[in-house]
C-alpha cells in the first residue's frame, strides 16, 4: 500500500494568476481544486460538492469555465489557471465583486467565488444577456441561501454599468 | 432599497414607535438612519475576493487530516473491529474507536443518546464507528475502508407508525417513542354541519448548506484543545463536545469559523468530538472536512411526516373544530425531535382562530437517519397539511379560499389552541389581504399582457415564451397541455425557544478610542447578524466604527442561531450594552465638564450638549479611558405545555402569506414556477436588502420541499446523497419573488419591534406552490414535494 501512494507521488508547476507555484510531492489523483486550496494557499475556490454539481469551485483554464474539482491537476500544467483571488487587484474589487457586495447577493458566501468567477466569464462571452440567459447561464452554481434574487440584480447592474446604461 | 426589475416592495408605514428594551428619556430611535438602512454586510468583500476563512479553509502547520469511518447498515449488530490493517497503513496516525472515548460514550441536544462511536449495534447507515488521523486526506480515506467491522445485519424498523406499536422491538433502550402530544382544546366533542377530511405527507428534506462540515482542532499541550467550527451554537456545541472528552468546558475552547449556511442541520453535534479526538490522541492540529455525500450523511434532516386532519365549520365558513393526527419520524436518534413535535402541536390549526382542537401528535425512532431542525421545523410539515385542508374546506363550502382564510385569521388577543393569547401582534389578516392583491404575473397562459408589460418574471418573446415552459425548450409534450393554476397559503410560526427553555444571550459592547466593539458568541452563518450587530451599536452610540469581533466562547453563551432568535435575542443583548455605555460615557463626560448628563448626547461620534456648548469628539473626550459593558438578555418566561398541550409556551409568533403561480405539463407533470408573491410580518425592518434575501432565500427552500427535494429512502438506505441526485433549486428554478407587503407593527418587548424573520418564508411558501398545482391539474396531490408521476400518472 505504502508503497502505491508513494510511487505516485509527482512534482509540477502551475501557473495561478500569473504567478508560478512549484507543487511537489502530489499524489496523482489530486485535484485542480484540492491543490490550489491545500498546496498553493489559494482558498477561495470552493468545495461544495467536489463531484461537479454545485459550481463553488469555478475557475478558468486557458480562458474557459471549469469546475476545478473535475480538472486532475496534473493536466493543468503548462495553462493560464485564473481563480477568484485573481480577477482584482489586492485591495480592489472587480466590478462583480462590487456589484455582489451591494446588491445583497452575498449571505453565506460559499457560493459566492464561483459565481463571480462564473459571471466574469459569462458577462466577458456576452455582454447584453437577456434575464434567461443569465439564469441559464450561472444555473451551475448552486446558492442555498439567496433564492438567486439579488444575484440576478448584481449581475444586472454590472450588465447595465457595462453598457453605460448606469453611472 | 435597490430591487431587481419585476420586485416591488411596498412597506406599510410603522403602526407606533418602537418598543425599547431600556427605556431612557433620552432615547430617540432612527436618530442616525442606522436601523432601516440597507447597510453592506461588513463580510461581504472578504466572501466576494475569496478572503473569507470557511471552516473548511483553516490551514495549521504538521495538521493531519481526519476521516471517519460510518455503517453501511440501517440496523446491525457490530460482532468485531479489527483496526490493525489501517494502522499499518503509511501514513496513519491513529485509529479511534468507541473504546477510546475517555468521557460520556453518548451525546445529543436534548437526550444523550447518541454514541460518539457505535461500539454494539448500528441504528442508522451512516451512522460513526472509526476515526482516522493521516498525513493525507487520501490515506485517511484509504485508512478507513481498512478498518474491518464484522456486521451481523439486522431487520431494520424503517416505517414510523410500526414504531408505535407496542409489539414493535425498541431500536434502542430509552423506546421507540421520543414524544408523543395529546393536545385537547375547548370541547372536542362539538359537532359541525360541515367537515373535510384528508391525509397529508411531508417527505424528508436536506438543508443543503453549500459549505460542508468542517473544521480544525488543535491540541493545547496541556491537555486541552482549541476547535475551530462551523455550528450554529457554540456553547451548547462546547458542553457536549467536553462531556465526552471528559475535560472541562474551559479545557475546550470553541471558535466561530465561516459558516457556509446552517439551516438547523449545524445545530447537532456532527465532527465535533470526533475532530478533537484525533488532534488529543496524535498531539497535533487535525482537520476534517466532509465530502458532499458524507455530509448528507453527517447532520440531521427534516422529519417527514404523516398527518391526518378533520376541520368541521359552521355553513358560513367560521371553524368549529380542527382534529388532526401527526406521526413524525424521528430517525435514529432524538436530536431536537421533541421540540420538532411541539412546534408541530402547537402550530397544527394554522393562523386561525380554532375553539375546539383535539391533536394526537408523535415522534418516534426508526433505524431512518436521525431527523432534527430545519427552518421552520415542526411548523413546515403541519402548514401543508391544515392549508391543503382549508382549501378543501372553501370548495365544500363554496367560498372564495381566501375568504375563507380571512374568516377565520387569528389577531392580537386570540387564542391559540394551546389555550395562549397573542400578546404581541398578529397581522394575519393584513399578510393574506396583502400577498392576494399583488398583481399577477405576466405574461399568462392566455397570452394576455400585464401591466407591468411583461417584465416580470422571465421575458416575453417567442423563444423565452418556449424556454419558461415546465421542463425548457423542447421538454413539454404539448405546449398547448401546460396549464396555469395559482395557490395561496398562510403559515406561522413561534420565534425563540419554547416551553420554558428560556436561554439567554450574552454580549458585550466595549468603546475605546472612537472604535465600538460588539463582542458576542453568536453564530454568523450567513444571515446577516453582524450587519444588524453593527447596525445596533450605530443606532444606539451614534458611532459609525463598529466592528464586530470574532465569535468563541470567551463570552456567556448567545444561544443558538435558530427559531429566528438572534436579531431579538442578541441583538437585545446588544442594544442595551450600548445603551450602558453610552450612558457611562456621557456621565463621565458631564462630570469632567461639571455638567448634566441628561443634557448631553452621543452624536456623529460626538458628545453634544443640547444648547450647544459641548460638542467634543468622542476620542478627545475620552482619551485612554475603555468604556465597557457586558449584558444578559432575557425573553419573556415561557412555560412547559400542560398534559392536554395547554399554557404558554411561546414568547412571539411571526406570520406570512405565499401566493404561488405556476405551470404544469400535464403529460409529463413537470412544475414551472412562475412567480412567488409574498407578504410577511416583520414587526420592524432592520435591514431591508437582507430582509429581501431573507424572503427569497427561505421561498427557495420551500420551493424546493414543494417539487424538488426529497432524500429517497429504501430500507433505510440513503438512495441520493449526492447534488447529482438530490436536486435543490437553481437559478432557472427559482421564479422572481413579488414581496407584496413588509408588514411593519413593532412587537412589543422586541429590540426596535423587529421579530425575526428567516423562518416564516419556508413555512407557508411549500403549501402554496401545492395548492397551485393542485390548481392546475385539479388533482389531490396530498404529498409533497409532487414528483412528476403524481401528476402525469394521476395520483400521490
Ligand atoms: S465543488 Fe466543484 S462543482 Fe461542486
Ligand atoms: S450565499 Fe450561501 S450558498 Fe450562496
Amino acid at each position: 500500500m505504502t508503497g502505491a501512494i508513494a510511487s505516485a507521488e509527482l512534482s509540477y508547476e502551475l501557473v495561478v494568476n500569473g504567478r508560478h507555484h512549484d507543487v511537489n510531492g502530489a499524489l496523482a489523483g489530486e485535484s485542480l481544486l484540492y491543490v490550489l486550496r491545500n498546496r498553493l494557499g489559494l482558498p477561495g475556490s470552493k468545495n461544495a460538492c467536489e463531484q461537479g454539481e454545485c459550481g463553488s469551485c469555478s475557475v478558468l483554464v486557458d480562458g474557459v469555465l471549469v469546475c476545478a474539482c473535475l480538472v486532475l491537476a496534473a493536466t493543468a500544467v503548462g495553462r493560464e489557471i485564473v481563480t477568484v483571488e485573481g480577477l482584482a487587484g489586492p485591495g480592489e474589487l472587480s466590478d462583480v465583486q462590487e456589484a455582489f457586495v451591494e446588491n445583497g447577493a452575498v449571505q453565506c458566501g460559499f457560493c459566492t467565488p464561483g459565481l463571480v468567477v462564473a459571471v466574469h466569464d459569462l458577462l466577458g462571452r456576452l455582454p447584453d444577456p437577456s434575464e434567461l440567459e443569465i439564469r441559464e447561464a450561472i444555473s451551475g452554481n448552486l446558492c442555498r441561501c439567496t433564492g438567486y434574487g439579488r444575484i440576478l440584480a448584481a449581475i444586472d447592474e454590472v450588465r447595465r454599468r457595462r453598457l453605460g446604461e448606469l453611472p | 432599497m435597490t430591487l431587481a426589475p419585476g420586485t416591488t416592495s411596498t412597506r406599510s408605514a410603522p403602526a407606533g414607535t418602537a418598543a425599547p428594551s431600556a427605556p431612557s428619556t433620552l432615547d430617540r430611535p432612527g436618530m442616525t438612519g442606522a436601523i432601516g438602512s440597507s447597510r453592506r454586510r461588513p463580510d461581504g468583500v472578504p466572501k466576494v475576493r475569496g478572503e473569507f476563512a470557511f471552516s473548511s479553509d483553516l490551514f495549521a502547520e504538521g495538521a493531519l487530516w481526519g476521516q471517519v469511518l460510518r455503517s453501511p447498515h440501517p440496523a446491525a449488530r457490530i460482532l468485531g473491529i479489527d483496526s490493525t490493517r489501517a494502522r499499518d497503513l503509511a501514513g496513519v496516525h491513529t485509529v479511534l474507536l468507541a473504546a477510546d472515548v475517555p468521557g460520556s460514550p453518548t451525546y445529543g441536544l436534548d437526550r444523550k443518546d447518541q454514541p460518539v462511536f457505535a461500539s454494539d449495534v448500528v441504528r442508522y447507515t451512516g451512522e460513526p464507528v472509526a476515526a482516522v488521523a493521516a498525513d493525507h486526506p487520501e490515506i485517511a480515506r484509504r485508512a478507513a475502508a481498512l478498518v474491518e467491522v464484522r456486521y451481523a445485519p439486522l431487520e431494520p424498523l424503517v416505517d414510523p407508525a410500526k414504531a408505535l406499536e407496542p409489539a414493535t422491538p425498541p431500536v434502542h433502550p430509552d423506546g421507540n417513542v421520543f414524544r408523543h402530544i395529546s393536545l385537547v382544546h375547548g370541547d372536542v366533542g362539538t359537532e359541525a354541519p360541515v367537515a373535510v377530511e384528508g391525509s397529508y405527507e411531508v417527505g424528508m428534506q436536506d438543508q443543503a448548506f453549500m459549505g460542508p462540515e468542517s473544521g480544525l482542532a488543535i491540541p493545547d499541550g496541556a491537555g486541552g484543545v482549541d476547535l475551530y467550527v462551523s455550528t450554529q451554537w457554540l456553547h451548547v456545541d462546547q458542553e457536549q463536545v467536553a462531556a465526552c472528552l471528559g475535560l472541562e468546558p474551559t479545557e475546550v475552547r470553541l471558535h466561530l469559523s465561516g459558516v457556509g449556511g446552517a439551516f438547523g442541520a449545524r445545530e447537532d453535534v456532527s465532527l465535533q468530538v470526533h475532530i478533537c479526538l484525533l488532534a488529543l490522541a496524535t498531539g497535533r492540529p487535525v482537520k476534517i472536512v466532509y465530502s458532499r455525500e458524507e455530509s448528507f450523511f453527517g447532520h440531521v434532516h427534516r422529519h417527514p411526516a404523516r398527518m391526518w386532519y378533520r376541520h368541521s365549520a359552521d355553513r358560513d365558513g367560521r371553524l368549529v373544530k380542527v382534529e388532526a393526527r401527526i406521526l413524525l419520524d424521528g430517525g435514529a436518534y432524538a436530536s431536537s425531535s421533541t421540540a420538532v413535535l411541539s412546534n408541530a402541536a402547537c402550530f397544527a390549526a394554522g393562523p386561525y382562530k380554532v375553539p375546539n382542537a383535539h391533536v394526537e401528535a408523535d415522534v418516534v425512532r426508526t433505524n431512518n437517519p436521525p431527523c432534527g431542525a430545519m427552518r421552520g421545523f415542526g411548523a413546515v410539515q403541519v402548514c401543508h397539511a391544515y392549508e391543503a385542508q382549508m382549501d378543501r374546506l372553501a370548495a365544500e363550502l363554496g367560498m372564495d379560499p381566501v375568504d375563507l382564510r380571512l374568516r377565520n385569521a387569528l389577531a392580537s388577543g386570540d387564542e391559540l389552541i394551546t389555550g395562549q393569547v397573542i400578546k404581541g401582534t398578529a397581522p394575519v389578516a393584513e399578510v393574506i389581504r396583502a400577498c392576494a392583491a399583488a398583481p399577477m404575473p405576466m405574461p399568462d397562459r392566455q397570452g394576455a399582457l400585464g401591466e407591468d408589460g411583461g417584465r416580470n418574471g422571465v421575458g416575453i418573446g417567442e423563444e423565452s415564451e418556449e424556454m419558461a415552459l415546465p421542463g425548457g425548450a423542447g421538454r413539454s409534450a404539448d405546449a398547448r397541455r401546460v396549464r396555469r393554476g395559482v395557490g395561496l397559503a398562510v403559515g406561522f410560526k413561534n420565534l425563540m425557544y419554547s416551553e420554558g427553555f428560556d436561554d439567554s444571550a450574552a454580549a458585550a459592547c466595549r468603546l475605546e478610542r472612537g472604535v465600538v466593539t460588539i463582542t458576542s458568541a453568536a453564530a454568523e452563518v450567513g444571515q446577516g447578524l453582524v450587519t444588524l450587530l453593527q447596525q445596533i451599536a450605530t443606532e444606539v452610540l451614534g458611532i459609525e466604527k463598529v466592528v464586530v469581533a470574532p465569535a468563541d466562547t470567551g463570552i456567556g453563551s448567545a444561544g443558538s442561531t435558530s427559531a429566528s432568535r438572534q436579531s431579538w435575542m442578541t441583538g437585545g443583548a446588544v442594544e442595551i450594552a450600548c445603551r450602558r455605555v453610552r450612558n457611562r460615557v456621557l456621565e463621565i463626560v458631564a462630570a469632567r465638564h461639571g455638567l448634566v448628563a441628561g443634557l448631553l448626547e452621543l452624536s456623529g461620534g460626538k458628545v453634544v450638549a443640547f444648547d450647544g456648548s459641548l460638542a467634543e469628539d468622542l476620542e478627545t473626550a475620552l482619551g485612554d479611558e475603555v468604556v465597557e459593558e457586558t449584558v444578559t438578555y432575557c425573553h419573556a418566561k415561557t412555560m412547559p405545555l400542560d398534559g392536554n398541550g395547554q399554557g404558554d409556551a411561546h414568547v412571539s409568533f411571526a406570520f406570512a402569506a405565499h401566493r404561488a403561480v405556476v405551470d404544469v405539463d400535464l403529460d409529463l407533470g413537470l412544475v414551472k414556477v412562475v412567480e412567488i408573491a409574498t407578504a410577511q410580518d416583520v414587526g420592524r425592518v432592520l435591514n431591508p436588502l437582507q430582509v429581501v434575501g431573507q424572503l427569497e432565500g427561505g421561498i427557495a427552500q420551500g420551493l424546493g420541499l414543494a417539487v424538488m427535494e426529497e432524500i429517497v429512502l429504501e430500507d433505510g438506505l440513503v438512495k441520493n446523497p449526492s447534488f447529482t441526485d438530490y436536486l435543490i433549486p437553481t437559478a432557472l428554478d427559482m421564479p422572481v419573488v413579488r414581496i407584496s407587503s413588509l408588514i411593519e407593527e413593532p412587537e412589543p418587548g422586541a429590540p426596535f419591534g423587529a421579530k425575526g424573520v428567516g423562518e416564516p418564508p419556508t413555512i407557508s411558501s411549500t403549501a402554496a406552490i401545492a395548492a397551485a398545482v393542485r390548481a392546475a391539474t385539479g388533482l389531490p396531490l396530498t404529498r409533497v414535494p409532487i414528483r412528476p408521476e403524481h401528476i402525469a400518472l394521476g395520483g400521490d
